[in-house]
This record gives structure tokens, C-alpha cells and sequence, in this order.
């Protein structure tokens, strides 16, 4: 067994009186592929931030290569050769790619003097490290995701890296991608280096990991070889409980009628071309494809974000136009957004409020005020109905957990009223626990005569939730499945094609 | 990205040579060698408060104290050196009146610093503090004469010549601080790692912070040093006038803040040259002195910069704006 | 359905912690924003003891209230219109300037149309005329304002920095630099009392009140404060924000004509550089009434006791400081001294509550 390079002994550490790390020790060895496991507020990335010098733990203590510390400044933490590639990559926008990449090393041996001959150098040299060809003039903030993914990794290693943390790496990546990324981490485990793989896509740990922990309440559950675990006892570690995902009956479709939405050639320059199909009431249609396959932007064109400049848009036989979010309104479309907490909820403000923000014109007195009766009316039906877990609809929406949080974004247009919702990445963040509940919910609104659009790449969401599923690939559809008639991996390899 | 910043610089220049022919057809006087003294006279305080805004632009700041740190230098370095009596040389004037710049930036610093008070709501109200310190503990009269050492630098020239008219008229000598203190700016942004984390706290604060950069230390040097800039502007200021007036240069603050924005650099942080900023001071320099050569009236010289600022920022504004809605789809065609 | 609502209460059950952090987070919540508002009371009451006290004779004194009442109303209006700029996460740098070019028409109309040899009627009609024309170039100002802000996208704080250098710029244009004057009818309205108020703060109190209501009780104030919060989440919940901008850039520019039309009542004069410390007293009283800098939250309430506390400080200064003949130069030393302070107590104050709360043991 090689070497223990970083030890991690005794962590705890508590904000608000909550203990989000308790008592957690690990050791990652040299060369290891080490991944962390866990739902939201388990502790991962509070974790990270401690080893990575950026929180102080209130107890315990971390070795690194022998040496302990009972805190950690950032300085250290580069020092001692440990680099974090976090989520959003902390790459500098108004940067050039050979400019973002040698920032670090130049920081790091404390130079005075700034050269862009060597900093194109330094940054041509980590590229061809990890056997990567890029324009090192561009400026990073034009650059695609997967792109500034592979300028922080080769960022990270030109500090002579000895453990890359990678927290959420995949989530922007596509496939195709993400084998890249883990035949770069293959590569960094020959040479030596080690990585702690923090993630949430189980199917991505149990292909990469040659040790894995989990997690849960900040606390460590197991820590043990990749080879004992699967994806069942995965979850079941996560969530201390069994999940059932059994699949729900849409029973007989009426598709004689006409149908509640119907698209037509629809087409935006530049983002999706020729989208046509129909969605009847009590349907759910999923639509698939990679990141950058148009699926966001449809879902944006429905909602009136960016309109679409060709084709048409038919809802219940009538032609529609839809150019801002409030014609969609109009039109009884709803939209609940990818990202949840940056485009769906005001956090600071109460579960109330954003319950009626969709309707507040619907709630006004006769003098044009807020009626309080109708809006406290309104407001209690909707927890009530989608049991949202809060003492009061007067606390803000950031006291809420994650799947309560998507609870509130469906109340938001559920009050609306709405005639067909688009669900954009429905349970991305949400728990594992949680996940299965929402699904229960968009079941139950498509009984009760929704028509439902589901923008995913998880495809066992997908073939759950879905009577039929649309596969888009630049910018068109190019497959349709019954979702009856197609298994997880048959699914996943159409996805991937192309 | 990098061809838009480009013509923007290129776009200030061409609208600042057709201004500059356009106003010469109209009133040759404007390429004499006097107006052009006099133009570039006019350019030396504007210049340096410009390169001094400039870094706290891109650094993503705001400061609009810098007259009042300005005015408050000058004015007490005047009132020290008649209190000793002192007749010496500019220099020692240059440096007290730098020395209580450096110092008010640095007050500036530590509020911002220390308790990330948005700076343009801090430096909002160290304006009114340091202009409030000074009209009320230091003093507000009208200073009509200045110590020997200021009076002498307003009167050297590098350049005279001689007008038509037979008056005797020259390039002051200031401007040699200017071209100095534009210099070292550029190699400062350019050559040195201060200036790289000046760029990278504005690209991205939180990045900077984790890729060890000390921003609170990065923030005293920034405001440290702008304030030092305003000392030394105030002072060549209060040469250039031969008076020590309290109540100068506190509301011009956005004359200069308009040249650097015109000059291309980003408000919102990250982004912006020494080069296009020259150019924006120069721009605004010669509307507001030579707009009457054409027949422009005073009074409406602030309507001519409104107008140009609101053109100026809303056009990069509305680019950024349009660039924004423009999503990259992997289209197959 | 009910059985499906008692099928997920019983799946939830799991999460025990979460529903704690909720309700601690929730009274920790309502604490800080009755906190503020005290905090704000008890400042006000304080500064009017210690005023009383150092000044027994002169401070306490109803002639001393009703000044103050003249005094407070513009710069009260004009704070409200900033906190309504800063709500939605801009600034209005322009007010000052839209309430001098507002005060320099009145009064070219009021003297045009109801000159020296006019009679009664027509008089009041000019008034009239000159206080609707008045709100209109507000709110024209405040168009192009937030045409500038929503539809090209210009940040707020270069935007209304424009507009003000244009604004002032036409103000000059219109004067000639000279300063205008108001008629005396006019000037009867802001200097007059109704049952022994100052008119001005009758006007200061009236918009206070509608704003309380507009904010509170109305779809538009709630968009506002939701926009001002989170601008992303209000576009994909269906509010058109740059309607919603417009119309705030829009009531604050009719607020600042407002106070314009107020001071030309009150002093009898407009010219364009009249308050220039205004803007920053407006800012002043809006941080100090409790409106969060970065947008989304802001009492009215709390603004108008920032203007009570500001007016007993600024006219103690002014008595204290009787002799000297830099009061005005003291209390704009103070304004800044101010400003900055309490945006460090709340800096400060907001840090140390996230540190004790992390001291806290963990709930049972």
C-alpha cells in the first residue's frame, strides 16, 4: 500500500450552532483515487474548504506528508502541494488562457515581476502535460465550460500537485467529456497524484474510484475499497434509507383531442432548428441531449427568454406568439429553471412571497392593493398541498432544504394556474430522498391534467417520470422513444452518440 | 473580446481627431503652438488623476474622493510651507502634498478593506469627510499666493516659443510628472504581479482570494497610491493656478472619471489601458477647452459631456447587453 | 389527495435539523428587522435628549420644530426617492439635479405666466401649471434614467452620473449661471403652515404615507423589492423587469422634482448647483434607514426616522456651532464621518452576529 499523504483526524466543525462536520477523520494515500460521496449540506464541501485553509476547524487536527497543522492558511495548502479545482473553477474572465494558467505559480513563488513570454510558456508546457491543444491568447471568459474545466486542471498541476480536490467536476460535462476528464485523472494516478473526487453522480464514482467514503449529516457513514460498493448500497449509505423507484402508470393516452401544445418548425438562430412535436394533456414529454443540444434553449424560447424566429407555437389549436416571460404567462407556461437558487427563489425573502410572485396582480383588492386575506390564502393552500416543511411562510426561502426550495418554485406557478409546465433539470441538487418525492409530485400534476416538459440528462429521471422522451442533438430532434420501450443503457448510448 | 477593446481605443482616437480637424478648420487658433501648450497644460492634474482612476477601475472600485484628497493636500501643503517659511524647491512641496495624499488613501484603504464597505458609497463619504476635515479644522480662505518653490515650477518651461502676438508662452514643466507618472502606471499594470492581481481582483474577487492573493493588501496599495497620484495632482494644481482655493477641484471628480470610462476601461472591473485612457482624458480635455473656439458656449459644455458619457458608456453598455443573450449552441449545420 | 400529502409527510421525516435551522433562522430574521427599526428609534430619541439638554432653551422649542420641519421635508423626499433607486440595487446620483433643472422651469413658468401685475385666478393656475409641468420633467428625467439602466443596460451608478452631468448641463443652459426666483404666491405654499405645520412637511408626510402603502400594499412594491433581491429569479417568475425600472427610475425622478419644487417654495430661488451635498445626505439617510446597499430590502419607516435623526443632529450642530462660521463645513465633515460609520456598525455588527451564533452549542 502506498504512502498516506494527507491525513485528515478528528474534524469538526459547527456554523450556527450546526455541527456540519463531526468528528471526521480520513487518510488519502499517494497516488489514490479517493471520492467523496454525499447529498447536499453532508458536509462535502465544508470539507474541502477546511483542507483547502479557507474555514478553520473548530476541532481536530490534518497532517499533510507528516507535518500537522491545526489550521490551515490557503498559503499552506499550496504550498504543502494540494490544489482544489472548485465548481465555478476560479478562473479569471478578463484573463487570457496562458495568463489564467500561470497566475498561480507566479503567486506562488512570490515573483514581483510579471512576462508574457513565460507565462506562455509555462502555460504551453502544463497544456502538453495532460496532451491538451489550445489557443493561449483567447480570453477565458469566452471559452466553453469543458474548456476552462482543463485550464484549472492543468493550473492545478503546474504547482507540482501532489492531491487535486475536483469538487462537482462533471457537472457541466458532457459524455464525452467527462471520459476525457477521467483519462486525465488516470493519467495524474501514473504519475503519482493523487485525487479526491467529490461528487454526486454515483454512476461516475463507481467508475473512477479506487477508494470511496460517504458523507451524511457531517458525518463520515463508511470508508472503504471502491469495490464494495454498488449503487444501491451507495444510496443507501447516503440517505440511511432504501429508495423505491418504481414507475408510475400515465394509463391510457387520449392523443385524439386537440393537443395543449403544439410546435411547428420552430426555430431560433444560432440555438435549436425545426423543433416540431405536440403535448397532449396529462403527458409528460422528456427532452434529452447533451449540454449546448439546444434543450435549455428550447426550454427558454417557450418561456418568452429568448423567443424563437421561426416557426409556430400552438397551444390548445390557437397560434400563439411568445416573446417575454409574461406572454408564457399568459398562455398558462410555466417555467421552473435549472438553477434553483440563482433563477428560481428569492432566498432572502419569505416562502410567501415567492409563492405569490408569479399572481400578485391576481390578489388585489378593489382599491388595486394586496388583499392580505386572499395572498395568506393562497399562500397556505400551496404549503399545504405540496407539504413545504416550515414552521411559518414568513421565514425566507433560504431556510428551506433543497427539495423544499423546488417545492416552492412548483408552487410559484402551480398558483398561476398553469395549463402545461416546463421543468428544466427538475431534482439537479436535490437529495437523493427528496428527488423521489418531487417525481411523486409531477406525477400527480400530470394526473390531474398538466401537460409536462422535462428538460434532463438523468436518465433514470427520465424514464421514470416520462411517457416519452425526445432526443435533441445540435440543435434538433433526432430520436423519439417511448419511454416503455427503452432501458437505462439503451438510453444512456443514444445520449452519448454523436 | 480583445478586437473589441481595440476599437473602442481606435473609436476614441478617430472621434478625437475629427473633433480635433473639425474645430481646426473652423478656428485655426487651435493648432497653434500656444493652444496646444495650453491644451496640454490643461492635461497634466486631469492625467494623472486619470491614471490614478484607472487602476481603480480595473481593480472593479469606485473613487470619487480624490479631488477632496486632492484639494485638502494642496491646500495644507500650502498652508505648511508659508507656516516655515519655506522657499525652497517644488519637490519638497510635491512630496509633503504626496505624502498627505498617501495617507488619506490609505484612510480610504482601511475602510474599504477591512470592512468591504461598497467604495463608492465609502469614498462618497470620505469625500465629504476629508473636504469637511479641511474647510472646517484646517481652514477655508482663499489662499491668493503661493510659497516660492510652486511659483517658480508653474513659471519654467521645458519648450518656449514665441506667439505672433510677441508673448513669450512654453510647455510647462509639469508635464514631465505626468509623462512620469504615466510610465510607471504602465509598467505597473503591464510588468509587474501588483498590477496582475490589480486585473484579477477585478476579473474575479473570489478567485483572486483563493488563489492566495492578498486582496486587503492589494486594496491599501491601490487606494494608497491613487491618493499619493491626487497629492501630487493637487499640488502641480495649485501651482498651475498660483492659489491655494479650498473649494477647488471637489465636483470635477466626474470630468476625470468620464475620461477613463471613454478611454475603454470596464466598469465593472477587469478591463481597461493606459493607452485608451490618455486618449479619453485627451478628448475630454479639448471639448471642455476648445468646444468655444467653435462657438460652443460655455454653459453648454456639461450638456456636451453628459451627452458623451451616456453615449460612451451606454453603447460598450448595450454591446455587452446583446453579447449576453447570444448563447453558444453546439448547432449542427 | 390527502393521502398523498400524509404519504410524503411520512417520507420526510429524515431531516430533523432542517426544521430547527428554519425556525432559528426565521426569529433571527424578524430580530434583526425590529432591531434595526428600534436600533434607528432609540437613535433618533437619543440625539433629541442630548440636543435638549446642551441647548434646554433653544432646542426643545416649538419654533425650533417647525423650522426643522421646513427644513427636513426636501431632503426627506429626496432620501426616499435614493432608497427607491436602492432598493432595486441602483443608485440615483441625478436627484439633486432633476430637483434644481425642476426648481429653474417652475420658476421660469410661474414667472412668465403669473408676473407681478396678474391677477388672482391666473395665479393660481400658474402654481398649479408650474407644479404639473414640475412632476412631469421629474419623471421625464427619471424615463431616461431607467430607459438608460433597463433598456441599455448602462450600470445605475454611470448611468444616473450621466444624466446628472446632462441635467446640471441644461440647468446651466437655461440660467445662463445666474439664479432664478419663485412668485410670492409660491413661496406662501413653502413657507405657509396649516394648523401651525409647516406645509413642506405636511408634503414630506403625505409621500411618506403613500410610499409606506405603495411599498407594503402594492403588486409594484412588492416586484420591487423581489426584483431588487434576486433580478434573475424575478425575470423567470414572470415580472417584466425593465417595466418595473422604469417605473422606479421613473417615481424617483418625480420624487426628486418634488423636493425640487419644495425648495423653490421654501428659499424662494433655484439655481443649479444648489445642495450639492445633497445626494449624499439622501445616501446618508437611506444606509442609516436600514435600505441594504446591494438591493432588495429598505423600510420607509426606517427612512423617515433617518430624517428625523439627521434634522435634530444637523440644527444642534448649527446651534452649538452659533459662532462659528463653518458649521455647515462641520456638519459635511459629519455626513461623511456618518456614513461611513454605520455602514461599519453594520459591517461590524452583522459579523460578530454570524460569530456568535457559531459559539452556540448544538440544539438537543
Amino acid at each position: 500500500m502506498a504512502e498516506k499523504f494527507l491525513e485528515v483526524k478528528n474534524i469538526s466543525k459547527s456554523f450556527a450552532g450546526v455541527h456540519a462536520l463531526d468528528d471526521v477523520s480520513f487518510e488519502v494515500r499517494k497516488g489514490e483515487i479517493h471520492c467523496l460521496v454525499g447529498e447536499n449540506g453532508s458536509g462535502k464541501s465544508t470539507m474541502i474548504k477546511i483542507i483547502a485553509g479557507v474555514y478553520e476547524p473548530d476541532e481536530g487536527e490534518i497532517i499533510i506528508s507528516g507535518k500537522s497543522y491545526k489550521r490551515l492558511h490557503p498559503i499552506d495548502t499550496i504550498r504543502e502541494g494540494i490544489q482544489i479545482i472548485y465548481q465555478d473553477f476560479s478562473l479569471f474572465p478578463n484573463f487570457t488562457v496562458a495568463e489564467n494558467i500561470a497566475l498561480n505559480k507566479q503567486l506562488s513563488e512570490n515573483r514581483k515581476f510579471f512576462h508574457k513570454k513565460e507565462a506562455q510558456q509555462v502555460a504551453r508546457a502544463a497544456l502538453e502535460s495532460i496532451n491538451i491543444k489550445m489557443d493561449l491568447d483567447s480570453l477565458v471568459g469566452t471559452m466553453s465550460v469543458a474548456d476552462k474545466q482543463l485550464i484549472a486542471i492543468s493550473r492545478a498541476l503546474l504547482q507540482d500537485a501532489k492531491l487535486i480536490i475536483m469538487d462537482e467536476p462533471t457537472t457541466a460535462l458532457t459524455g464525452r467529456e467527462v471520459k476525457s476528464l477521467f483519462k486525465v485523472i488516470n493519467d495524474l494516478k501514473a504519475r503519482g497524484i493523487s485525487t479526491m473526487f467529490v461528487s454526486h453522480k454515483l454512476n461516475e464514482v463507481l467508475e473512477i474510484a479506487d477508494r470511496t467514503m460517504v458523507f451524511r449529516n457531517g458525518k463520515k457513514i463508511i470508508d472503504a475499497d471502491a469495490k464494495e460498493f454498488d449503487q444501491s448500497k451507495m444510496v443507501y449509505y447516503m440517505t440511511g434509507r432504501k429508495i423505491e423507484s418504481d414507475s408510475y402508470d400515465f394509463g391510457d393516452q387520449n392523443k385524439s383531442g386537440t393537443p395543449l401544445l403544439s410546435l411547428n418548425n420552430l426555430s431560433s438562430t444560432g440555438r435549436f432548428k425545426d423543433v416540431s412535436f405536440d403535448l397532449y394533456k396529462q403527458e409528460v414529454i422528456g427532452v434529452t441531449g447533451l449540454l449546448g443540444s439546444g434543450r435549455t434553449e428550447l426550454a427558454l424560447a417557450l418561456f418568452g427568454i429568448n423567443p424563437a424566429d421561426k416557426g409556430s407555437i400552438q397551444i390548445e389549436g390557437k397560434a400563439v406568439k411568445i416573446n417575454n416571460p409574461q406572454d408564457a404567462l399568459k398562455h398558462g407556461i410555466g417555467y421552473v429553471p435549472e438553477d434553483r437558487l440563482t433563477e428560481g427563489l428569492f432566498l432572502e425573502h419569505s416562502i410567501g412571497n415567492n409563492i405569490v410572485v408569479s399572481i400578485v396582480n391576481k390578489l388585489l383588492s378593489k382599491i388595486g392593493l394586496i388583499d392580505k386575506n386572499t395572498k395568506q390564502k393562497e399562500i397556505d393552500t400551496w404549503v399545504k398541498d405540496l407539504s413545504i416543511k416550515t414552521d411559518s411562510a414568513d421565514n425566507p426561502a433560504k431556510s428551506l432544504s433543497g427539495g423544499n426550495q423546488q417545492r416552492v418554485v412548483l408552487a410559484k406557478w402551480l398558483a398561476s394556474n398553469p395549463r402545461m409546465l416546463i421543468l428544466n433539470g427538475p431534482t439537479v441538487g436535490v437529495d437523493i430522498g427528496s428527488k423521489s418525492e418531487l417525481h411523486e409530485i409531477i406525477k400527480r400534476l400530470a394526473g390531474e391534467g398538466l401537460g409536462v416538459l422535462v428538460m434532463s440528462d438523468d436518465i433514470p429521471e427520465l424514464l421514470h417520470i416520462c411517457n416519452r422522451i425526445l432526443l435533441m442533438r445540435g440543435g434538433k430532434i433526432v430520436d423519439e422513444f417511448q419511454a416503455s420501450q427503452i432501458t437505462e443503457n439503451e438510453l444512456a448510448e443514444k445520449l452519448a452518440e454523436g | 473580446m480583445k478586437k473589441f477593446l481595440r476599437t473602442n481605443e481606435f473609436y476614441v482616437a478617430v472621434i478625437l481627431i475629427l473633433l480635433c480637424v473639425f474645430i481646426g478648420i473652423k478656428s485655426p487658433v487651435f493648432f497653434s503652438l500656444q493652444n496646444v501648450f495650453d491644451l496640454l497644460r490643461s492635461s497634466i492634474t486631469m492625467g494623472i488623476f486619470a491614471m490614478g482612476t484607472l487602476i481603480v477601475i480595473i481593480s472593479g472600485g469606485f473613487d470619487v474622493s480624490f479631488t477632496a484628497i486632492a484639494v485638502s493636500s494642496m491646500y495644507i501643503t500650502i498652508k505648511i510651507l508659508f507656516a516655515i517659511n519655506y522657499e525652497g524647491s517644488f519637490l519638497v512641496a510635491l512630496i509633503i502634498s504626496a505624502l498627505i495624499g498617501l495617507l488619506m488613501g490609505l484612510i480610504n484603504a482601511s475602510i474599504i478593506g477591512f470592512f468591504r464597505i461598497p467604495t463608492l458609497i465609502a469614498t462618497l463619504g470620505t469625500q465629504s469627510l476629508f473636504h469637511g476635515f479641511l474647510l472646517f479644522f484646517i481652514g477655508s480662505k482663499y489662499i491668493n499666493n503661493v510659497p516660492d518653490g510652486m511659483l517658480r515650477f508653474s513659471r519654467s518651461n521645458l519648450i518656449t516659443t514665441v506667439t505672433p502676438t510677441g508673448a513669450i508662452t512654453g510647455l510647462q514643466s509639469g508635464i514631465l510628472i505626468l509623462v512620469a507618472v504615466v510610465i510607471v502606471v504602465y509598467l505597473l499594470l503591464r510588468f509587474t504581479m501588483i498590477g496582475r492581481n490589480i486585473f484579477a481582483i477585478g476579473g474575479s474577487r473570489e478567485a483572486a482570494e483563493r488563489s492566495g492573493i492578498n486582496v486587503i493588501r492589494t486594496q491599501f496599495f491601490i487606494y494608497g497610491f491613487v491618493g499619493m497620484l491626487a497629492g501630487i495632482g493637487g499640488i502641480i494644481h495649485g501651482a498651475h493656478y498660483k492659489q491655494g482655493n479650498p473649494f477647488d477641484l471637489v465636483g470635477t471628480e466626474l470630468n476625470t472619471i468620464a475620461a477613463v470610462v471613454l478611454g475603454g476601461a470596464l466598469v465593472t472591473g477587469g478591463r481597461g489601458t493606459v493607452l485608451g485612457t490618455l486618449l479619453g482624458v485627451a478628448l475630454v480635455v479639448v471639448m471642455n477647452n476648445s468646444l468655444i473656439l467653435i462657438g460652443v458656449p460655455s454653459e453648454w459644455q456639461k450638456v456636451v459631456l453628459g451627452i458623451i458619457l451616456i453615449i460612451g458608456t451606454g453603447i460598450p453598455a448595450y454591446q455587452n447587453m446583446q453579447a449576453a443573450k447570444r448563447v453558444k449552441t453546439n448547432l449542427a449545420e | 389527495m390527502s393521502d398523498y400529502n400524509n404519504h410524503l409527510d411520512n417520507n420526510d421525516n429524515g431531516n430533523g435539523k432542517n426544521s430547527f435551522q428554519e425556525r432559528f433562522n426565521a426569529t433571527r430574521f424578524l430580530k434583526i428587522q425590529d432591531w434595526n427599526l428600534m436600533r434607528l428609534f432609540l437613535i433618533t430619541v437619543g440625539i433629541f435628549i442630548v440636543m435638549s439638554l446642551l441647548m434646554p432653551t433653544k432646542f426643545p422649542r416649538v419654533l425650533n420644530f417647525q423650522s426643522m420641519g421646513f427644513q427636513m421635508s426636501e431632503i426627506g423626499i429626496l432620501g426616499i426617492a435614493m432608497a427607491l433607486a436602492m432598493i432595486t440595487g441602483g443608485i440615483d446620483l441625478s436627484l439633486n439635479s432633476v430637483a434644481n433643472l425642476t426648481g429653474i422651469l417652475c420658476s421660469v413658468i410661474l414667472t412668465r405666466l403669473a408676473g407681478p401685475n396678474v391677477a388672482e385666478p391666473q395665479v393660481g393656475l400658474a402654481v398649479f401649471l408650474a407644479i404639473v409641468i414640475g412632476l412631469v420633467i421629474g419623471i421625464v428625467c427619471g424615463l431616461l434614467n431607467g430607459f438608460l439602466i433597463a433598456y441599455v443596460g448602462i450600470p445605475a451608478m454611470l448611468a444616473t452620473l450621466g444624466s446628472m452631468t446632462l441635467f446640471t448641463g441644461f440647468a446651466f443652459v437655461i440660467t445662463k449661471g445666474t439664479g432664478f426666483f419663485g412668485i410670492e404666491a409660491f413661496q406662501k405654499i413653502g413657507n405657509g403652515y396649516v394648523a401651525g405645520i409647516p406645509i413642506p412637511l405636511i408634503i414630506f408626510a403625505a409621500v411618506a404615507v403613500i410610499m409606506i402603502v405603495v411599498m407594503n400594499n402594492s403588486s409594484f412594491g412588492l416586484k420591487l423589492y423581489l426584483l431588487g433581491s434576486n433580478p434573475k429569479a424575478s425575470i423567470f417568475s414572470g415580472i417584466d423587469n425593465r417595466k418595473v425600472l422604469l417605473r422606479t427610475y421613473a417615481l424617483s425622478g418625480m420624487l426628486a422634482a418634488l423636493a425640487g419644487i419644495v425648495i423653490l417654495g421654501r428659499t424662494n430661488s433655484a439655481n443649479p448647483d444648489y445642495g450639492a451635498s445633497y445626494v449624499l445626505q439622501a445616501l446618508l439617510i437611506a444606509v442609516l434607514g436600514g435600505v441594504n446597499v446591494n438591493g432588495g430590502f429598505g423600510k420607509i419607516l426606517g427612512l423617515v426616522l433617518a430624517v428625523f435623526s439627521l434634522q435634530f443632529l444637523s440644527t444642534g450642530l448649527n446651534m452649538l456651532l452659533f459662532r462659528s462660521p463653518g458649521a455647515n463645513f462641520f456638519k459635511m465633515f459629519s455626513w461623511g464621518a456618518l456614513i461611513i460609520l454605520f455602514m461599519i456598525i453594520n459591517v461590524v455588527s452583522e459579523r460578530r452576529k454570524q460569530r456568535a451564533s457559531i459559539k452556540k452549542p448544538k440544539p438537543a
